[in-house]
């Protein structure tokens, strides 16, 4: 047994077969000593991680060690070895390097790296100081535990993104994996599958938190035939990238949860709804395919149990609107991707008017995990009513962006202090826009809101799929409330007049104010536009795009106002609402305003106090910044 | 059946046949002006609003397009829906403003002037109901009209601009267009 090689694969004949690979598939990779594994996720490859990878290859080889992964799966073992994985979640650091099993956390390795991390892993049993992570004060973190931004961090549906490589699945055996289909299709019913996902409390990560297990059940419970299952991973929120470093980094996860949703509902086909824009997820997808049908997990007869069930993948043509349920089955179908009215459940009536379940790539992440440590165990985690993690994508005015995951409940000031790491040069925290462009925008006193789908809610904002966008005192909420709104008029589908001139007419009266020309009335103006557009919008997209402007205009009354009364914007963004002076007195009439405005607008001499000719001034802000005294405002 | 109630009365319908139906054949009136009972519906014009009261969960619906269900409540008039209509026929107003049509029925609601502006480019008298591109694709079965692109730039394209082959001439679409925006020239 010990010995048995598993390179040449044979197709899993029965559940109980999962564990003896799993074994091999642990033993094999343990008898790499040394694993030096390189991110291979988007950001990082891009950052030049893949020259990194060969670089270490090329010199363990040089050691006289082989590398050669096979061997390990043929019974041999080695001292050193690279393999890479999926998105880690701190791009900003990449490309990153892990040894394994030490756990050393490189960041910002380049290929000149290469010798010294080798040398110093080989021949030292020490760490390269200089690529460790540098924390606030100058110290260094060894291990990523170690590291803030991963300290407050949940990591359980991205426990794989980061640690296995995410293009052999005898890695993802090696975690556990298969192993909660195989538990399902000996010990389970479809019934007990359903119930179980029911009793975790699992709510849908694509934006509206249906309860995963009820959605479920009702596909289960349906008549018609064959019954379908569709993954969505169209994810199209500007900055979002959640699904997309999900099937990068751990693609047997989701396709596992796929297959255990389709058993539980008896679902014979399966659809990948992925944007054509994820080149490298679409890859690893497909080999991800590939490689579950060699091991019989997916096709007929999945693990000799006579369950069917087989996964195909749809590469849509990027419309935001696409994401939408209805849209995004009209697109499978071949019919233009635009929502349609649905009064029947997709769970009775779906894709090709069968009875079809429709879940998040998180979402089907999750299965395994409730599956592996029991619903009770799950449910556990997270607040009364949203169980589990959530996994976030922290963008804007913070210290560390990335992909965290985080335990439902969390505060926002643990997510944007803590893991975030705070604003950038301490600048005061104004605004964090949750759930994507049609989410909300809130202020400083909600940072001490545990983050739920109905607190998020209640406080007019959302879930959505998870984008956080932070913003310090540079940013104007009026102009935010009019980027969202014009990516929502651009991603509108056009239907609705509610939706598409409705948004237009939203946007014409937000430039307006941007420009000094806002009237007081336009406030009241905009509430009653935006609960129409709520009330008369065909889908989600529609009732929900009004969220920006009601949040802002909530939380933020007095900046609208400043705008409009005072023709003043004082986080200083709308050009022709502010000016820029020399205040006298700060000034030290030392000339770098002078030297460095691109437009000439600053007139100063040898000892004098600069001036600033308002008529030239392009409003850049570039005297404020070199000021070193700020002596301009 | 169904039974429901609407605007008070119970009311015993076939199932699936739609709130609009419904309302029309009970005499009561609401605004339409993507529907065409010869035709498929749309739901774009989004003008036949109500207010619709399920498992006591109050919400605006168009009745063009739902369904009769048992047990719910509907309203054809209330505030919220009249409130939300306004708003629509100011923004058509906002979009056609020299629209006849569209005039007429705004002041029907007391709506003689709209809050809202859209650019030069975002009006239009055409208010994309959709009603040409399903005449043609569903009586003259020709599929010669469709839209194209999405939020404000979305267009009706014509056979009248590029003469397509497929259109026959036969003017379903100017007869159903509720703008009178299609116009075919007799001598084509
Ligand atoms: C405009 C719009 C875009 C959407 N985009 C996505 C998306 O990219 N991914 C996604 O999972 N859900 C998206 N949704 C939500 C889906 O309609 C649907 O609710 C979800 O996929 C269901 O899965 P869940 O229950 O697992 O969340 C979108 C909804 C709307 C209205
Ligand atoms: S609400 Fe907007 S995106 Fe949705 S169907 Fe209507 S116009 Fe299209
Ligand atoms: S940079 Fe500042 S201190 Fe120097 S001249 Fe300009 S305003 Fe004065
Ligand atoms: S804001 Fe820019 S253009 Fe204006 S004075 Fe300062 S540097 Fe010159
Ligand atoms: S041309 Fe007329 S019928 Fe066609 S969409 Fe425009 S308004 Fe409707
Ligand atoms: S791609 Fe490497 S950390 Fe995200
Ligand atoms: S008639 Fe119902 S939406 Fe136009």
């Amino acid at each position: 047994m010990e010995q048995e090689t598993i390179t040449r694969v044979a197709s899993i004949k029965e559940p109980s077969e999962v564990a003896a690979i799993r074994e091999q598939c642990k033993a094999a990779l343990e008898r790499r000593k040394i694993c030096f594994r390189v991110c291979a996720g988007t950001a990082c490859i891009a950052g030049g991680s893949l020259e990194v990878y060969e670089e270490l290859k090329k010199q363990i080889q040089q050691r006289g060690i082989n590398v050669d992964v096979e061997l390990l799966f043929e019974g041999g073992e080695t001292e050193a070895g690279a393999s890479t994985s999926g998105c880690h979640g701190f791009c900003q650091m990449g490309p990153l390097v892990r040894v394994e099993p030490q756990g050393t956390f490189y960041n910002k390795v380049k290929v000149e790296n290469v010798p010294d991390i080798i040398a110093a892993t080989l021949e030292e049993q020490g760490v390269v100081e200089d690529l460790l992570f540098e924390n606030k004060d100058g110290s260094r973190a060894t291990i990523e535990k170690e590291v803030p931004f991963y300290a407050g961090q949940k990591r359980i549906v991205l426990g794989g993104c980061g640690t296995i490589n995410p293009e052999d699945i005898r890695n993802y055996f090696a975690v556990d994996g298969y192993k909660a289909l195989a538990k399902c299709l000996t010990e389970m019913t479809p019934e007990d599958v359903v119930e179980e996902v029911k009793k975790s409390g699992l709510r849908g990560r694509g934006g509206g938190g249906f309860p995963t297990g009820r959605k479920w059940e009702s596909a289960l419970k349906a008549v018609g035939r064959p019954k379908y299952i569709i993954c969505n991973a169209d994810e199209g929120d500007p900055g979002a990238f959640m699904d997309r470093s999900l099937i990068e980094g751990n693609p047997q996860l989701v396709i596992e949860g796929m297959i255990i949703s389709a058993y539980g509902v008896g679902a014979k086909y399966g659809v990948v709804y992925v944007r054509a824009e994820y080149p490298l997820a679409v890859t690893r997808l497909f080999k991800a395919i590939d490689q579950a049908r060699e091991y019989g997990l997916l096709g007929e007869n999945i693990m000799g149990t006579g369950f069917d069930f087989d996964i195909e993948v749809f590469q849509g043509a990027g419309a935001f609107v696409c994401g939408e349920s209805s849209a995004l089955r009209a697109s499978i179908e071949g019919l233009p991707g635009e929502p349609t009215a649905k009064y029947d459940h997709a769970t009775d009536k779906g894709l090709w008017e069968k009875p079809t379940v429709l879940n998040n790539v998180e979402s089907f992440a999750n299965i395994p995990i409730i599956i592996n440590h029991g619903a009770d165990c799950y449910a556990s985690m997270g607040t009364e009513k949203s169980k589990g993690t959530k996994v976030f994508s922290l963008v804007g005015n913070i210290v560390n962006t990335g992909l965290i995951e985080v335990e439902m409940g969390t505060t926002l000031r643990k997510i944007i202090f803590e893991i975030g790491g705070g604003i950038p040069d301490d600048k005061p925290f104004k605004a964090v826009q949750t759930g994507g462009p049609s989410g909300g925008c809130l202020p400083a006193d909600k940072l001490d809101m545990p983050v739920d789908f109905d607190q998020l809610t209640e406080a007019g904002s959302m879930m959505g799929s998870g984008g956080m966008i932070v913003m310090d005192e540079g940013a104007c909420v009026v102009n935010v409330a009019k980027y969202f709104i014009e990516f929502c008029n651009d991603e509108s589908c056009g239907k609705c007049i509610s939706c598409r001139d409705g948004s237009a007419a939203l946007l014409n009266i937000l430039e307006r104010i941007c420009e000094g020309e806002g009237r007081e009335e336009d406030l009241e103006t905009m509430e009653d536009l935006c609960h129409a557009i709520d009330d008369a919008s065909m889908c989600g997209l529609g009732t929900s795009l009004p969220n920006p402007v009601l949040s802002t205009l909530h939380y933020f009354r007095d900046e609208y106002l400043a705008h409009i009364k005072d023709k003043n914007c004082p986080a200083k963004v709308c050009k022709p609402l502010f000016t820029y002076e020399v205040i006298t007195d700060n000034c030290k009439m030392c000339g770098l305003c002078f030297r460095n405005c691109p437009s000439d607008a600053v007139i100063w001499k040898k000892k004098e106090v600069a001036e600033i000719i308002q008529d030239k001034c392009v409003k850049c802000g570039i005297c404020k910044e070199v000021c070193k005294f700020d002596a301009v405002e | 059946m169904v039974t429901f109630t609407l605007n008070g009365t119970e009311l015993e319908v076939k199932e699936g046949t739609t709130l609009l139906e419904v309302a029309r054949d009970q005499g009561i009136e609401i605004p339409t002006l993507c529907y065409h009972e010869e035709m498929s519906t749309y739901g774009a014009c989004r003008l036949c609003l109500v207010e619709v009261v399920r498992r006591d969960w109050p919400s605006i619906q168009p009745a063009c397009l739902y369904p009769a269900r048992e047990g719910i409540e509907v309203n054809t008039d209330t505030e919220r829906v009249r409130k939300s209509r306004k708003i629509l026929l100011e923004l058509y107003l906002a979009r056609s403003p020299e629209s006849q049509v569209i005039i007429d029925l705004a002041k029907e609601y007391g709506i003689r002037d709209t809050r809202f502006k859209l650019k030069e480019s975002e009006r239009s008298e055409c208010i994309l109901c959709g009603l040409c591109v399903r005449a043609c694709a569903e009586i003259s079965k020709r599929h010669a009209i469709s839209f194209a692109h999405r939020g404000s730039k979305r267009m009706i394209q014509t056979p009248f601009e590029e003469l397509a082959d497929t259109c026959v001439g036969c003017q379903a679409c100017a007869f159903v267009c509720p703008t009178g925006v299609i116009k075919i020239d007799e001598a084509d």
